[in-house]
């Protein structure tokens, strides 16, 4: 039964009267893939125009009306061994790319204006000192405040819109002093420019907008690149729904369905929206959406609700509201949470830069009333109140550890892991104790053929290729191995027995060992396929593979320093040969829920903190009750949701780079918090003895935000 | 010194010029792939298009 696809959610129509489309393409490798993907594109009848943004992995397609069907393009990119997830870009998505053009052009004019009034600044300066005349003095002078006026009027906007809204809401944050001290010094600069001064600080107040623009372009462009790999995963995840039209199956996304829709959920599969049982029964998890742990029972005229699970049997429902739209919304304001959610180290440099901001205020008005006292001009005294004003800015502070949180974040998306919560990266580098679950987390998700090495690759291929013809769980494991995916001409399924077609006039089978006539080797390990081939045959082992970098993993987190963990629910039997073969020494099998938890809490009672690897959804419970938790993207829903990162891929590898990232980001945050705490501590006196010039403290001030960015940087690099 | 008079807004013009190629390659979405952009010109697409046009 083949179901066909509508994605005419998706299309949206262009300027130019084409319909376009966006994809998350998932297995892009390297620059060659480019021209790959959109050739293969291209050439889909009706397809106008196809282009791949490398940078996040997306793919524009468009195509003239009535002409392409949408889903040719996906089967295009899918026989190209890539795949596309369509999916409508985001709210927020949107914005925050506006946002990054805006943050970009106001650089772009900072930029030009701090050279150009630099070149005239450093121009007076050895004027001054030389025989500048007062008149090309007082013309260079204009020339800035022409140049600095406009350009801080357009260029400081985030930062004025930015306190201005503290101020309405009558707070303070690290916006006003910035504002204040910008605008300060331009005003002072034009009242002194039309005194005809030696000195004007337009090339200060210029140089402090370019370089804290500097440091938010660059936090903006990191926070971006991950907003759009997490909606990447997203679309990655989102959900089809199959939707019954006069009885046949049309795979929807989930979003599309509309109230009145007939939609099918088959078992294993999640509730895609609310609705009435009209047939089928099953059993559904509702803990997603009551809490309730225990199964319902669900048969004809129930309601249900999306984001139930149902467990055992096929139902079909009447859609009764559209659940698609906010379902959406809800992965939007997941996503919109793991955004904003501070950690707790963010939480203290928030606090502390509340509580600063008015010292900065307070400490800029007691320099100005104590110079004015010690019997200072006005003019001097408001020059180094300036000076302190802009030198007294925690922004460095500001900046310590959310630099190192974003460099980190993007650090471990390389690395295939994605976080769930905002402070996972301290408590990842506190971990000491590493408890994996088996199934899932150190084995592959999916069964492998185990025995490859002892077959014949011949018998092994003309195997694999049978197996395409068949249903069976073992089979369409096996299938994977085949090379060539075409199946068998004539091949028949014989139901409960195997699968059977001639090959080269040759009775060739695939199954149970009665029908193969093989006498299998019985094994506990592993489940057995037996082919046959003439009077060749093959047994073929399935079982549980472990992930192919576990053993280097594993020995490598416990070099570290580890202590590691193997909590089964699997039986002794099954669990017993993986720890032995990863060396684990503790290691528990057969465990049920509630004694995972039990084990956890045990250890962290004696002190320990707990770092919990598992995917299934008897792990979720243990995973909330650990000090931080990941999973492998394979795992259940709801124990994704309930983990601290979601690592991808086949490897086992994500895991070690957490720690290590974690780790190394941890030590950089405590070096941030130093460098900015010292920095503060010497420039302050200095600034309100007097001994600053405004453009000095613009330099040092945006210079510690630099350093301490810089230094944030490294969390990036390191072994790999 | 009254030369300045001329080249200093001349500079200033110069730098307004590099300031809006700027804006306009910023809004023209050059740098919205900057990754996609160091790879695209290493692929020899246009060459093999030619190639077997003429084949």
């Amino acid at each position: 039964m083949t179901e066909s696809l509508d994605l005419s959610l998706y299309a949206k129509p262009m300027a130019d009267g084409t319909l376009g489309m966006e994809l998350a393409v998932e297995g892009i490798a390297c620059g060659g893939c480019i021209g790959r993907i959109e050739r293969a594109v291209r050439s889909v009848p009706g397809v106008t125009e196809a282009r791949l943004n490398f940078t996040n992995r997306r793919l524009h397609v468009t195509w003239s009306p009535g002409l392409a069907e949408p889903a040719a393009i996906l089967r295009a990119l899918e026989d190209g061994g890539y795949h596309g997830h369509p999916f409508v870009p985001m709210r927020a998505e949107q914005q925050e790319a506006a946002e990054a053009r805006r943050l970009t052009r106001c650089l772009a004019v900072a930029g030009f204006a701090a050279m150009n009034i630099m070149l005239l600044s450093v121009s007076v300066w050895s004027g001054n000192v030389t025989d500048i005349t007062p008149e090309t003095r007082d013309f260079f002078h204009w020339a800035s405040a022409l140049i600095a006026l406009p350009a801080a009027a357009y260029a400081g906007r985030p930062f004025f819109t930015s306190a201005w809204r503290a101020l309405k809401s009558r707070s303070l944050n690290m916006d006003v002093p910035i504002s204040l001290g910008v605008i300060l010094a331009l005003g002072m600069s034009l009242v002194e420019t039309a005194n005809h001064a030696e000195h004007a600080y337009f090339d200060s107040a210029i140089m402090l907008l370019f370089f804290l623009l500097v440091g938010r372009a660059l936090d903006h462009a990191m926070r971006r690149k991950t907003r759009a790999v997490a909606g990447n995963l997203a679309a990655l995840k989102a959900e089809n729904a199959h939707r019954l039209v006069s009885d046949e199956l049309v795979s929807v996304p989930s979003a599309a369905l509309k109230a009145g829709d007939r939609v099918l959920v088959k078992p294993g599969e999640r509730v895609s929206a609310d609705g009435i049982v009209l047939g089928g029964k099953s059993d559904l998890d509702e803990s997603l959406i009551t809490g309730e742990t225990a199964r319902r029972n669900v048969a004809s005229g129930a309601t249900v609700y999306a984001g139930s699970m149902n467990y055992s049997g096929a139902l079909t429902l009447k859609v009764t509201a559209a659940g698609g739209a906010a379902l959406i919304d809800e992965i939007e304001k997941l996503l919109e949470k793991a955004a904003s959610a501070k950690s707790r180290a963010m939480r203290l440099a928030d606090r502390a830069s509340r509580v600063y901001a008015p010292v900065v205020h307070l400490t800029a008005a007691l320099t100005l009333a104590g110079w004015l006292i010690a019997g200072a001009s006005v003019h001097d005294a408001i020059i180094t109140a300036i000076a302190v004003l802009i030198i007294t800015c925690p922004c460095a502070l500001a900046l310590a550890i959310p630099a190192v949180q974003v460099v980190a974040s993007g650090a471990l998306f390389r690395s295939n892991v994605i976080l769930n919560a905002g402070d996972a990266i301290e408590r990842l580098a506190e971990t000491d104790t590493v408890v994996f679950d088996k199934t899932g987390t150190l084995t592959l998700p999916e069964p492998r053929v185990v025995n490859t090495a002892a077959l014949d690759p011949e018998l092994l291929q003309m195997a694999a290729r049978l197996a395409l013809s068949s249903r069976h769980p073992l089979a369409v494991v096996l299938s994977r191995e085949a090379t060539t995916r075409v199946p068998f001409d004539d091949a028949v399924e014989e139901p409960g027995q195997g699968v059977r077609a001639h090959i080269n006039g040759i009775d060739t089978r695939l199954g149970s060992p009665q029908f193969c006539d093989v006498i299998a080797p019985n094994t506990s390990q592993a489940s057995t396929v037996c082919f046959r081939h003439g009077k060749r045959f093959a047994v073929i082992a399935i079982a549980q593979k472990l992930r192919p970098d576990a053993v280097d993993v594993v020995n490598a987190l416990r070099g570290r320093g580890l202590d590691l963990q193997i909590l089964s629910g699997d039986h002794l039997e099954a669990v017993a040969p993986v720890a032995r073969a990863l060396d684990i020494e503790h290691w528990q099998g057969g465990l049920k829920p509630a004694e995972k938890i039990a084990r956890i809490e045990a250890l962290r009672a004696s002190g320990r903190r707990v770092l919990m690897v598992g995917d299934g959804i008897n792990d979720a419970p243990s995973l909330a009750a650990a000090h931080v938790s990941l999973s492998p993207i394979s795992a259940a829903d709801v124990t994704q949701a309930q983990a601290d990162a979601v690592f991808l891929g086949e490897k086992l590898r994500p895991v070690l780079d957490a720690v290590i990232v974690a780790r190394r980001a941890r030590t950089l945050m405590t070096q941030n918090l130093w460098l900015a705490a010292i920095y503060n501590a010497v420039a302050v006196p200095v600034a309100v003895a007097g001994a600053v010039t405004p453009l000095i403290a613009a330099l040092a001030m945006s210079g510690s935000s630099l350093l301490v960015t810089l230094n944030a940087m490294r969390a990036n690099g390191g072994p790999r | 010194m009254n030369i300045l008079v001329y080249l200093v807004p001349l500079a200033l013009g110069l730098g307004l010029t590099g300031l809006f190629a700027f804006l306009w390659a910023l809004r023209s979405g050059q740098f919205s792939d900057v990754d996609g952009a160091a790879l695209r010109v290493l692929s020899d697409d246009d060459l093999h298009d030619a190639g077997t046009t003429k084949d």
